[in-house]
């Protein structure tokens, strides 16, 4: 893939926040380009959530400017989503409250992602994974450019995070599209990234997966976690389940509320 | 007895139809001790109109935006709790209101009006009022019911998919003012929010849809003033409370219901 000459969706230069004097970030500067996988990992409190706010326009920095494409198309995943029980709302009706449909109708972006038979069902009735996957269809179906994903194996097993990864890889493939995630969790999602970015405050490191993986501020970062795994942190990925399951499961320890 | 009758059910109707689909509102953004501090802002509203001179609706909705924008204001300061916040507001401006309403010349103030609700005060003049507001305020949420039901769900979502949340949740706040302005007179400040959250949480059990759940508050809210006006006037006990009470009735028998079924 020879992207570097289109021009870059998101370019942010030398941005800093301080709140309360304390530094959250500290001079990142990242460029977001068309049809790649980026992924933004640092341990907890580096300022991952708050530089994806930043990028998404929903918090203003301290300081540097960012630049966005003009109309620029978003679809965004938060890591965050419960609503209040009080409000009956089902996954179609939740979906359809985003952008309207445009090349892909609705049916497709359910069949796709599988779940076309949780259309009728409410919000709260769902799994961690569904969830997840409802919430990727919104985004979907607005047709985005770019895909923001705050943590999004959180509450998702072994097994629906690399689904979760490959599903991201392909959409890079047919939508055309860029996807832009953030993570703590580092060896799943490394084999699916064009770029990785280290961040804690300030940015450590950024490259290719594997050049990351070896860089010493990173291995500094995650050095323990690398060595008590005891496998490469490229092997999870490459090994292929010899079956899979249509949708996510949930850890029985997660909160859900599957009834 | 028969127009007083008329009066205080037209009064009351158009209370009711708004109170329930903004309350709806109010329970799916966790805002009922936000819409509690409004109402008694309002108390300051109240105090602050005889003592200026000006009318009490006006100086109520005046009050109660001047509240929400300090909440906003003091809300983007993260050193206190969102509720300490509301708390604190609520109740200075409640002990504020007290004390002016004390140093105004109050022998023809009923204090007990404005904070229980006095539905034989009402006149022709509040009922085209209350009908004004009433209708806007329909309308109005039926204009901005998709973005503002959007960003009910999840706020930053539909920042991030192009929704004006500054200017619908202000929208929001209006439509709420208005409405506390012009019904403190029929249940006053402290019984207000009850109308709104009561009627919307019952509704929940009857609906598939939010739209259902608007309507169906709305329609509980029409029965349980009825049902309150019936109680006053048979036991001669004060029709805002009889309202809100029944109301109450409703949601307990709907929880009963649901247990069963």
């Amino acid at each position: 893939m020879s992207n570097t000459t289109l021009p870059s969706l998101i370019t942010l230069n030398n941005i800093s926040l301080r709140i309360n004097k304390r530094v959250i970030l500290h001079n990142v500067s990242l460029d977001i380009l068309p049809e790649r996988v980026l992924t933004i990992i640092g341990p907890n409190g580096a300022g991952k959530s708050t530089l994806l706010k930043i990028i998404l326009g929903l918090q203003s920095s301290s300081s540097g400017d960012i630049q966005r494409k003009k109309q620029l198309q978003i679809g965004y995943v938060p890591q965050k989503f419960s609503l209040d029980p009080l409000l009956p709302l089902t996954v179609e009706r939740f979906i359809r409250l985003g952008k309207a449909e445009k090349k892909f109708s609705l049916r497709e972006i359910l069949t796709e992602l599988g779940i076309s038979h949780l259309r009728e069902s409410t919000i709260q009735q769902l799994s961690g994974g569904e969830l997840q996957r409802v919430l990727l269809a919104r985004a979907l179906l607005g047709e985005p450019e770019l895909l923001v994903l705050d943590e999004p194996a959180q509450g998702v097993d072994v097994l629906g995070q690399s689904e979760l990864y490959q599903l991201l890889t392909q959409l890079k493939y047919s939508r055309g599209c860029s996807v832009l995630l953030v993570s703590h969790d580092l060896h799943l999602v490394m084999a699916s990234s064009d770029k990785v970015l280290c961040l804690n405050q300030h940015v450590c490191c950024s490259g290719h997966p594997e050049d990351v993986s070896r860089h010493p501020e990173y291995l500094q970062l995650f050095g323990n976690e690398v060595n008590s795994s005891g496998v490469d942190g490229l092997a999870i990925y490459t090994h292929h389940h010899d079956h899979r399951h249509d949708h996510f499961s949930t850890e029985p320890s997660i909160d859900n509320t599957h009834g | 007895m028969d127009s007083f009758f008329i009066n205080t059910l037209l009064t009351g109707l158009a209370v009711v139809l708004v109170a329930g689909p903004l309350g709806s509102f109010m329970v799916w953004r966790r805002m009922a001790y936000f819409g509690d501090t409004l109402s008694h802002a309002a108390w300051l509203g109240v105090a602050i109109g005889f003592m200026v001179g000006i009318s009490i609706s006006l100086s109520i909705l005046l009050l109660c935006l001047a509240a929400a924008l300090l909440m906003f204001w003091f809300q983007s300061d993260n050193r206190l709790g969102n509720d300490t916040l509301l708390g604190i507001l609520a109740h200075s401006t409640l002990a504020l209101g007290m004390i002016i309403l004390s140093l105004v010349d109050n022998r023809n103030i009923s204090i007990e009006a404005y904070l229980f609700g006095d539905i034989l005060a009402v006149n022709t003049a509040d009922i085209q009022l209350m009908w004004l507001m009433c209708i806007s305020v329909l309308v109005l949420l039926i204009k901005i019911w998709k973005p503002l039901l959007s960003l009910s769900v999840h706020k930053e979502l539909a920042y991030v998919e192009g929704v004006n949340v500054g200017l619908y949740s202000f929208l929001y706040l209006l439509m709420l003012a208005s409405l506390i302005a012009v019904a403190i007179k029929i249940v006053g400040v402290l019984l207000i929010t009850a109308l709104m959250i009561i009627p919307a949480a019952t509704a929940r059990r009857f609906a598939r849809t939010p739209e259902q759940m608007a309507i169906i508050a709305a329609l509980i809210g029409v029965v349980a003033l009825l049902l309150g006006m019936f109680m006053s006037l048979q036991w001669d006990i004060p029709t805002g409370a009889s309202i809100v009470v029944s109301a109450a009735a409703l949601f307990l028998a709907s929880m009963l219901l649901g247990h069963q079924s």
